[in-house]
């Protein structure tokens, strides 16, 4: 028995065990047969939806997302994606709530401006605290602010999912210190959500030690969204191994060779 | 006939609908949806028990793709 298969290491959040710490955004693919094969190649098992307006007039024969993607397969983390204030978040949830049949756990995230997506705190802590007091289980979009996201925690949210660049960016993990406050300081999961544009950006959030990553364009807008997606679901794995592995530490130099340093031939 | 405005368009029904009538005339019985009602949600126990008036504002919802 290798050492892995000794350690269940399961994600748990609002009380549910996950295999995967990968948690994907269903939005941006080509189509549902594209959507369903990444999110299949990602191992992923919560998965994020957003909540809009019926089409009407639609051809009713056309098949809803949640028709490809069953809540009887995955969890479904509904969000509030253009929600702009704590009102317009918390009612979309509700709406969300009635349409998963009382389905608890929601990704809340309200934004401050269409140029850069970046959340709005002071109205994402009102809509936190008010989904918290209606029952809600909160996994909660917000900023890399460690002093937030502790009050975010404390306001009752199930996981803080602080940025590591701007929604869609591509950027990546530009500041892995707030992060790492974050971390250490936290009691509840903590997933790095939002500017992941590669693998080894997902592998590094990992080995800060987040408890999970939320992604959606890093892979629908790759070139390749289903291979991208099976990588991601490798970094993830590498990035959170290396984490409990625990990485050797950095020195600039202080020479210690791999081989041994006796025995050479023409030695004495 | 009744007009009612769904999802910020204008629409005429016939008169006794209800919100479960409305459901199936939009063609959407038995798709996962969720309904407001002038603002309240109408859980779905009570779509078959909950009339529509002339002027009622409707938002109908469904899940999509979305990050």
């Amino acid at each position: 028995m290798t050492a892995r298969e000794n350690l269940p290491d399961t994600f748990t959040v609002a009380g549910s065990n996950y295999r995967s710490r990968l948690i994907v955004g269903t939005g941006k693919y080509r189509d549902f047969a594209e959507t369903r094969a990444a999110i299949e190649a990602s191992n992923s098992e919560i998965i994020t939806v957003a909540i809009r307006r019926v089409n009407i007039g639609q051809n009713p024969n056309e098949p809803n997302l949640l028709e490809i993607l069953p809540p009887t397969k995955f969890t479904i983390l509904p969000n509030t994606a253009g929600c702009y204030n704590a009102q317009e978040a918390v009612r979309t949830l509700r709406l969300a709530r009635e349409l998963l049949d009382g389905h608890a756990l929601v990704k809340l995230e309200v934004l401050s401006d269409d140029a850069t997506l970046f959340p709005n705190m002071p109205e994402t802590i009102i809509a936190a605290k008010e989904l918290v007091a209606d029952g809600f289980q909160v996994m909660v979009y917000c900023s890399d602010d460690p002093i937030q996201a502790k009050m975010l925690e404390e306001i009752g949210c199930v996981a803080v999912m602080p940025l590591a660049s701007l929604i869609g960016s591509g950027m990546g993990i530009l500041n892995p210190w707030n992060l790492q406050i974050i971390i250490d300081r936290a009691n509840v999961p903590v997933l790095v959500d939002a500017g992941i544009g590669t693998a080894s950006d997902a592998a590094i959030a990992m080995e800060l030690g987040c408890d999970g990553v939320l992604m959606n364009t890093a892979i629908a807008k790759a070139a390749n969204p289903v291979l991208m997606a099976s990588a991601m679901k490798k970094a993830v794995e590498a990035g959170r191994e290396a984490f409990l592995a625990g990485r050797m530490p950095k020195k600039i130099y202080q020479a210690s060779p791999s081989s041994p340093t006796g025995g050479l031939i023409g030695a004495k | 006939m009744l007009t009612l405005q769904i999802n910020g368009e204008q629409k005429q029904f016939p008169p006794d609908i209800d919100v479960a009538g409305l459901v199936t005339t939009m063609a959407l019985a038995g798709k996962r949806i969720a309904i407001e009602l002038n603002g309240e949600i109408v859980p779905k126990s009570c779509h078959a028990t909950t009339r529509l008036r002339n002027g009622d504002k409707l938002e109908v919802v469904v899940a999509v793709g979305g990050g």
